[in-house]
């Protein structure tokens, strides 16, 4: 019996005041957390002129918002899967550099950059006098129109996100046991092999959660879809500025944004939880 | 072995290439007499003149830093506490479920967390304008400084406390003298992503500030969609030089952290989560 009696004595020995720290950190959660959730589902169930409905929900699946909803999950798509092909080289060949902790804050420095600022470069870099014009004028393939399609959008947003699928992609790489790919060689694994069947693998983590960082940040642009492609494509997040800001029409803004905060959940859950705390 | 080798250094001197060129691009034709961005015609300091003698946008640049700094400073206050709190909790359970609500605010979307707040202060009556602005930097800053605050909190060895409270020390004594100054590096990481994510944030602040106020971000939007002038190009040269300095000199303080805390080798940095 003595040990347990230990235990207890030691356990009221244990300061017994209460968490008083708790008070303010959950009034900020109950604020800016729950409140602001509860607002959003609240306000989706009220049509523009104030009256309870489920119109907008009803609205949210006809063919309009369904097919910019689609559209909208196409190009986040696009956008992670070029992130990760360009990014995932980088990353590989980052940790192969010397003084690669050096290079990898040059490669995220950018990202500290205003975003708008980045973006509002690109105006310059795409326009029809523009450098990349120019390029394309010396190479022989003439002026093409670039600023406004899909090409400059999903090239920006890449852009803007590719520090963010670095970075997790090279921090899973680094916590690799490089022993396993000597293993791997010694056992006549062509470099192809190894990496599809050792690094690939072992580097899942840091791909899942680059994903994460990317597509759903991708889902909710509209800033550069505004400014890059000429409101020509419309995602989730653009839907939700113009009824918040343009339209007022909050109801169903926040049925848009019900919806967005679901996929949000589901993509979560699918790359797990883990992950974006860890940058 | 040679040719390889040569190609992989191809690859990350485009991906260089690429990232800096827009900002390279930006800071060359602020130097341009010329209108556009495009022919460079001449040297000339005019539209870094022009910045400095546009009253309106200085009084945008003050209120950005004043945001900036009065949300950190009360975001790191309050996230410290959060993590305090949060480490003070017996089961594990109960910290990693309020953990998971603590980044339900990191991972949402800004358009959610910008429409949401604007639902929010509308209902309580809050003019929008400074005071919704500086609440909301507030807002999502909170859980970053709890994030860079907690490990160190979880670093901090339980018998250390004990220790101070045997020799007589009050719970003041031990949060000022012994708490406080273990996760010192944590707070100033956390103040440090607290001012970054308030001077970069655009989304959130374009839905919560009013007609009257407005913060550098919303200003460049609004001007950048009524075409190009030269005096940004200007104005963002001097933003990426007080970046590249601060991004620097917080590299510094890191790592002078991390050679004193030593044994945690790896990740250099704790570096900040996309903000759009």
């Amino acid at each position: 019996m003595r040990p347990a009696a230990e235990a207890l004595a030691q356990n009221r020995s244990l300061p017994r005041s209460r968490n008083l720290y708790l008070v303010p950190y959950m009034l900020w959660m109950v604020l800016f957390v729950f409140a602001p959730i509860l607002l959003i589902v609240y306000d989706s169930l009220f049509d523009v002129e104030g009256a309870f409905t489920f119109s907008n929900y009803v609205h949210f699946f006809t063919p309009v918002y369904m097919k910019m909803t689609f559209s909208s999950f196409w190009y986040a798509f696009l956008i992670t899967a070029f992130s990760l092909l360009v990014g995932y080289p980088a990353a590989y060949l980052l940790t192969k550099t010397k003084h690669k902790q050096l290079w990898l804050l040059l490669i995220i420095l950018p990202s500290w950059i205003n975003l708008l600022l980045k973006t509002y470069a690109f105006i310059g870099l795409f326009g029809t006098y523009g450098a990349a014009n120019a390029i394309l004028k010396t190479i022989g393939i003439g002026q093409q129109q670039i600023l406004f399609t899909d090409f400059s959008f999903i090239f920006v947003s890449v852009y803007i996100f590719i520090p963010f699928m670095i970075l997790p992609v090279f921090n899973a790489l680094e916590e690799m046991n490089p022993s396993l790919i000597d293993a791997s060689r010694d056992l006549g694994a062509s470099p192809w092999t190894t990496f599809r069947r050792v690094i690939f693998p072992l580097t899942i983590n840091g791909v899942k959660s680059g994903c994460q960082a990317v597509f759903i940040p991708a889902l909710s642009l509209f800033m550069i879809t505004r400014l890059i492609a000429g409101s020509r494509i419309i995602t989730l997040g653009t839907a939700i500025e113009q009824h918040f800001l343009v339209t007022q029409d909050w109801g169903m803004g926040a049925t848009i944004a019900v919806f967005l905060i679901l996929a949000m959940a589901i993509i979560m859950v699918l790359t797990g939880t883990r992950g974006r705390t860890r940058r | 072995m040679s040719s390889k080798f040569k190609v992989s250094h191809l690859y990350l001197w485009l991906v260089f290439i690429i990232l800096y060129a827009p900002i390279l691009y930006l800071a060359y034709y602020s130097f341009n007499s010329g209108e556009t961005m495009h022919g460079f015609e001449g040297f000339t300091w005019h539209w870094y003149r022009e910045v400095f003698a546009d009253t309106r946008l200085l009084i945008i640049l003050m209120n950005t830093i004043v945001i900036a700094l009065f949300s950190s400073v009360i975001s790191t206050i309050l996230g410290v506490i959060g993590a305090i709190a949060i480490h003070r909790l017996r089961k594990l359970q109960n910290q990693n479920a309020l953990l998971s609500l603590n980044n339900v605010l990191i991972v949402s979307p800004d358009v959610i967390i910008g429409a949401s707040f604007l639902i929010l202060f509308t209902m309580l009556g809050i003019k929008l304008g400074f005071a919704s602005v500086l609440i909301s930097h507030i807002a999502f800053s909170v859980p970053i400084v709890v994030i860079m605050v907690l490990p160190k909190l979880k670093e901090m060895s339980p018998t250390l406390l004990d220790a101070a409270r045997d020799l007589g020390a009050t719970e003041w004594d031990v949060l000022g003298k012994v708490v406080l100054p273990f996760i010192k590096s944590g707070i100033f990481a956390g103040f440090f992503m607290a001012l970054t994510y308030s001077l970069d944030d655009f989304a959130v602040t374009f839905f919560v500030t009013g007609n009257g106020f407005t913060t550098l971000s919303v200003e460049i939007y609004s001007r950048a969609r009524q075409g190009v002038s030269l005096s940004i190009n200007a104005l963002s040269t001097l933003i990426f030089l007080f970046t590249l300095a601060l991004v620097v000199g917080y590299y510094m303080i890191s790592r002078r952290g991390q050679n004193n805390s030593a044994g945690r080798k790896g990740r250099a940095v704790d570096w900040k989560v996309p903000n759009e």
